[in-house]
């Protein structure tokens, strides 16, 4: 006989850990199983945390949770190769509780909240790999198999939260429109600085951050680029289409030491020596590419579920990935207290998550994967922004000043931004996020 | 040279079925592997490694002939650790 717990929670990263942490307090017997040696081994990401989420299930998280620095300046760079236009906020609240964003390691944030799910009483076994899934005769699920001998674990409900490769919703038949269209590349360098210094080059004190998204500096392969400070380090990298790269032939390596060398980004880097490269990939497909989420037995939560926003000016996925796993634990609590853990005994899952951000968000920015990813906004926009604000500010004389409906005129024209297009992308972006 | 720990297990977690790929054209998973795992051969088929995987899954999903990269996670415990992203 397997051993038997109410729920097994499969993947130790924020989604997983939320959900045990919530199960476990309902008062349900979990299991959170880790294929890594410990939480957030296997984990790297873009490099923000927005963790507001957490302020109910655990107060004054931003007093215990690892926190590199707290973002209080947030760039947003359009550039050509030689050219960079910026939209940089800076805003004090955010280095203030309750904060806004946070870098933070995953080896850290995701081992903390996984230890805060064992002291609620969660079971967290690591180096342990989910193989495969249990099911009955009628084909429900009613556990995991696990790469243990003997390792075979019983559960009323399972958690899938294994990842962005997730072998456990695809083993249950819950990625029908799978396509690696809509999935995207991250790669990153972790550069040593120095704290002092970080503070120097990026105009930060105490612990405040800088978050820097780029959109041009990816050779044309449909993505961007970014920085991000830790506290004596920065991570530099790019986010990119994984079929436009294939087809471009262009190593991800490549891409960001174009970043690093990128005018408006290489002064800022000099000196800086690597410590860690790796790459993760991301569910960037949005609303419309999601999985089914619940089958007979089990949930799908975190980057499993599709759960990321990639939408340009929001870049997120760790709230999600929270805000997934704990309305899933909340749904099996329910579940299970009723004795009905079949599809339709878990639909409460949906519900909760339309109910709340996790997919309000996703569903208002549906269409932004492929708006941004769009080649007009790459190539076309960026090169027009940039091109229109270099001649605006670039003084003529003995010439007067064009004014800037010529400019807009002429630049468009250059660069073969139809009008119509223009106007188009426009309500796009203003539906999207207006 | 590696940044990252990497904790090889005994099997491979990447099986590439050479003849296969022999007839790809493509081999997109030789450019768009982040950590250059795959490189081509002479005949025309892909030499491997999968000892310092980052276990992304860039390969599989680029590859463009079914079957020719089977692709799972490691033995629990093993392969990539991280510890500054």
């Amino acid at each position: 006989m397997p051993e038997q717990f109410d729920v097994v929670v499969v993947g130790a990263g924020p989604a997983g850990s939320a959900a045990a942490l919530v199960a476990a307090r309902g008062g349900l017997s979990v299991c959170l199983l880790e294929r890594g040696p410990f939480a957030g081994s296997k984990n790297m990401y873009g490099g923000v945390t927005y963790a507001r989420i957490l302020d109910d299930l655990i107060p004054h998280w931003w007093e215990e949770a690892p926190v590199q620095r707290w973002i209080t300046r947030r760039s947003t760079m359009v550039a050509t190769p030689t050219q960079a236009v910026t939209l940089d906020v800076r805003a004090d609240a955010w280095s203030k509780a309750p904060f806004n964003g946070a870098t933070t390691l995953r080896s850290e944030f995701d081992a903390w909240l996984a230890s805060r799910a064992v002291e609620a009483g969660a079971v967290l076994v690591t180096s342990t790999t989910a193989v495969g899934l249990l099911r009955d005769a009628r084909g429900a699920v009613v556990g995991v198999r696990t790469d243990r001998p003997d390792g075979d674990l019983a559960a009323k409900v399972v958690v899938a939260c294994d990842g962005v490769n997730s072998f456990l919703a695809k083993e249950a038949g819950l990625y029908a429109n799978f396509s690696s269209e809509h999935f995207t590349l991250g790669a990153k360098e972790v550069l040593t600085l120095g704290r002092d210094e970080i503070d120097r080059r990026f105009g930060l004190v105490d612990r405040q951050g800088l978050d820097i998204e780029m959109i041009g500096v990816t050779r044309g392969i449909p993505g961007g680029g970014f920085l991000y400070t830790n506290l004596d380090t920065v991570a530099v990298g790019v986010v990119v289409n994984v079929d436009a790269l294939a087809a471009s032939g262009v190593r991800p390596e490549e891409l960001i030491a174009g970043v690093k060398a990128h005018p408006g980004i290489a002064p800022y880097l000099r000196g800086a020596e690597l410590s860690e490269y790796s790459a993760h990939l991301i569910p960037e497909g949005g609303y419309d590419a999601m999985p089914d989420l619940v089958t007979d037995g089990m949930m799908v939560a975190g980057d499993a579920g599709g759960f990321c926003l990639a939408a340009g000016l929001f870049l997120e996925g760790v709230n999600f990935a929270i805000g997934s796993g704990r309305a899933a634990a909340e749904t099996a609590i329910a579940a299970i207290a009723k004795g009905d853990t079949s599809r339709s005994g878990l639909s409460e899952y949906r519900r909760k998550i339309d109910a709340t951000f996790v997919m309000a968000d996703h569903k208002r920015m549906r269409r932004a994967p492929e708006l941004i990813l769009s080649e007009r906004m790459q190539r076309q926009y960026a090169d027009l922004i940039c091109d229109v604000a270099q001649d605006l500010f670039t003084v003529t004389n003995p010439n007067p000043k064009p004014g800037l409906r010529k400019l807009l005129r002429t630049e468009r024209k250059r660069h073969g931004v139809g009008f119509r297009s223009l106007v188009r992308d426009g309500i796009t972006s203003w539906r999207t996020f207006g | 040279m590696a940044t990252v720990e990497f904790r090889v297990a005994p099997d491979a977690h990447i099986v590439v079925d050479s003849d296969v790929c022999a007839s790809c054209t493509t081999k997109a998973c030789v450019s768009a592997c982040p950590a250059r795992l795959f490189v081509p051969t002479a005949e025309g088929g892909i030499l491997f490694n999968y000892e310092e995987c980052f276990e992304c899954g860039t390969c599989y999903m680029v590859c463009n002939s079914e079957g020719a990269i089977t692709w799972q996670y490691p033995l629990g415990g093993h392969g990539v650790v991280l510890r500054s992203s």
